[in-house]
């Protein structure tokens, strides 16, 4: 497994688009959690969102976990090239020609997803945990420590997200192919979402199990579960009764895509003649 | 300078590396390897020869795991491992050279030396054979075609392997380019590496090869060695003034087979039997037939080759 990783690890780090997307995306995460501790002046109004409540213990994991999310497409980019430009450099060839098998090739591949989904769910953690220090309201350490499920939905949310990345890799060849194929499955999952909602609402068991709507499930919006937006809207009268639990059920579900886009990708690679 | 390679001791000159049994691959409707039988043997320096489109990188892509067979089997070393652990002990380039662009040479090499599972210790020796010792920071793409080909042929035997297979090691080169990669083989193949070498250029594979496999449409025509691909004896090239009495004196001789006029005149008489020119010369001077031109000449592998894929 180590020499897996480290033969992945070694082509990430001579991949020079790899580095630059990859701390892009290091830097936008931890810019992006400073933003929110920047006091706004609106003429008397001050405004700092991080007084809003959203860096309070333990409401902070969920926040951030998801917030931070919708960046994981920079490295969807990272993985996807890394991927395809093994077909085009037919690189992949001749690594298997050295001796790399298919299995081992697509096991470094997944090893690289693996790293990458822990660095970010690692520095979310220690973001978190830092702006959480800095303003939570609450400070003792079982709050502090509660509701860490957020982080580890975040984690599978990664994992799930970039072994799609890579099987639509391995399976259409071209990174530009792979992301169009992966914004048509966003289309296609929003209008069956659409058609469901509206058409079939004994269906809606459906939504669960696609591979997208299951992984955005994993962290539920927070933004309703805020203070300020839940005063305003008792005081408007209408009832929340949602849960913003991660679900057990979802992470399976997850779980399992990550698997099938995984074992499909070795099936695939070894049917093919290269 | 380079650490000497592995020398083929007599008692090992048996061993079989590579072993094809019946290997087939069909495309669809087209048949493109069709049931190939062969064995490498330790030592030698086989050649692979076709046409283009015959098969022969087809045949390699599947004993080096990249094509999936459609039916038959090989077997490398004995089949004491599975193909990915004995490609390990192989090194081997195909049509082009394939390496990451944005890294150097070194990192593509050390990266390969990560694959196979040795040590970086054999890099430099094996960037200094290719002569690229002075280059290898700088990043693979900005090499030239022969420049990549030679990093290539590096990476290959970074692993000091059983074998070596080339597929096409000179396409596309220049001439400069080509002479570099031949003399490097001679020089690998010298230090008693086993080689297969799959060309369609049949000068490249006379020039180094012991054995050769002659496949035409996947379908394998001759097995064995560079010598009795056409076991003849050499023939003459004769011309002379008194045709017909040559004629008739070729046909009493016992040493010639048979013999065939060509266009320009030309009387090629195959030998039955070594025999030296001179006898011939002295034999038709007493019988008043005056050569006015006398040549013995052994069929080169390209005249042997054109007959052996136009009989079929």
């Amino acid at each position: 497994m180590k020499r897996l990783f480290l033969i992945e690890f070694h082509k990430l780090r001579n991949n020079r688009a790899a580095k630059i997307l990859s701390l892009i995306y290091f830097i936008l995460f931890s810019a992006i959690a400073l933003f929110a501790s920047i006091k706004f002046n609106f003429g008397s109004i001050d405004f700092r969102l991080a007084d809003q409540g959203i860096f309070n213990f333990p409401f902070i994991w969920h926040f951030n976990a998801y917030f931070v999310a919708f960046l994981k497409l920079f490295l969807a980019v990272v993985i996807v090239s890394m991927v395809s430009s093994e077909y085009t450099n037919r690189t992949l060839k001749q690594n298997l020609i050295d001796g790399l098998s298919k299995k081992e090739f697509i096991l470094s591949k997944f090893y690289g997803v693996l790293g990458f989904a822990i660095a970010s769910t690692l520095l979310l953690f220690i973001v978190s945990l830092v702006l959480g220090l800095i303003f939570s309201d609450y400070d003792e350490f079982s709050i502090i420590f509660s509701d860490l499920e957020y982080i580890f939905a975040y984690f599978l949310k990664l994992v799930g997200f970039f072994s799609m990345c890579l099987f639509f890799g391995i399976l259409l060849k071209r990174s530009a192919f792979a992301l169009g194929f992966l914004f048509l499955l966003w289309i296609f999952e929003g209008i069956v979402q659409l058609f469901i909602k509206f058409q079939a609402e004994s269906l809606d068991f459906i939504l669960n199990v696609l591979p997208l709507q299951s992984m955005s499930n994993l962290i539920i919006e927070p933004f309703t579960r805020l203070g300020i937006v839940k005063s305003a809207a008792t005081q408007l009268n209408s009832e929340f009764t949602k849960s913003y639990d991660v679900e057990w059920s979802t992470l399976l579900i997850v779980l399992a895509w990550s698997f099938i886009f995984i074992y499909s990708s070795w099936k695939l690679l070894q049917k093919r003649d290269l | 300078m380079a650490r000497a390679f592995r020398l083929t001791g007599n008692h090992l000159a048996l061993k079989t590396i590579l072993k094809l049994k019946e290997l087939t691959k069909k495309f669809g409707s087209l048949t493109a390897v069709d049931a190939l039988t062969f064995n490498i043997q330790k030592g030698n320096v086989y050649g692979i020869l076709g046409p283009n489109g015959s098969g022969k990188s087809t045949t390699l892509g599947m004993v080096l795991n990249v094509v999936n067979p459609s039916s038959g089997s090989f077997e490398w070393f004995g089949g004491e491992m599975n193909t990915h652990e004995a490609l390990k002990k192989v090194g081997a380039i195909i049509e082009s050279p394939n390496f990451y662009p944005s890294m150097s040479a070194e990192d593509n090499l050390k990266l390969v030396c990560k694959i196979k599972g040795v040590d970086y210790s054999r890099i430099d020796d094996v960037l200094e054979i290719v002569n690229l010792h002075d280059r290898k920071k700088d990043h693979f793409k900005s090499y030239s075609l022969g420049m990549k080909q030679r990093l290539a042929i590096a990476s290959a035997l970074l692993n000091d392997p059983e074998i070596l297979i080339l597929d096409e090691p000179t396409n596309g080169l220049d001439p400069q380019g080509i002479h570099q990669i031949r003399e490097i083989i001679k020089k690998i193949a010298a230090d008693g590496m086993t080689i297969l070498l799959a060309s369609h250029l049949l000068d490249e594979v006379e020039k180094v090869c012991s054995h050769v496999v002659v496949i035409r449409k996947g379908v394998k025509l001759y097995a064995g060695p560079v010598d009795e691909l056409n076991a003849t004896h050499g023939f003459f090239e004769l011309k002379s003034e008194h045709k017909d009495e040559l004629k008739s004196f070729l046909d009493t001789h016992s040493a010639i087979e048979r013999y065939d006029e060509e266009d320009s005149g030309l009387i090629k008489a195959i030998l039955a039997q070594p025999y030296e020119a001179k006898f011939l010369n002295k034999e038709c001077f007493d019988k008043g037939i005056l050569l006015t031109h006398l040549v013995k000449r052994k069929e080169t592998l390209e005249e042997q080759f054109l007959k052996l894929t136009k009989n079929q």
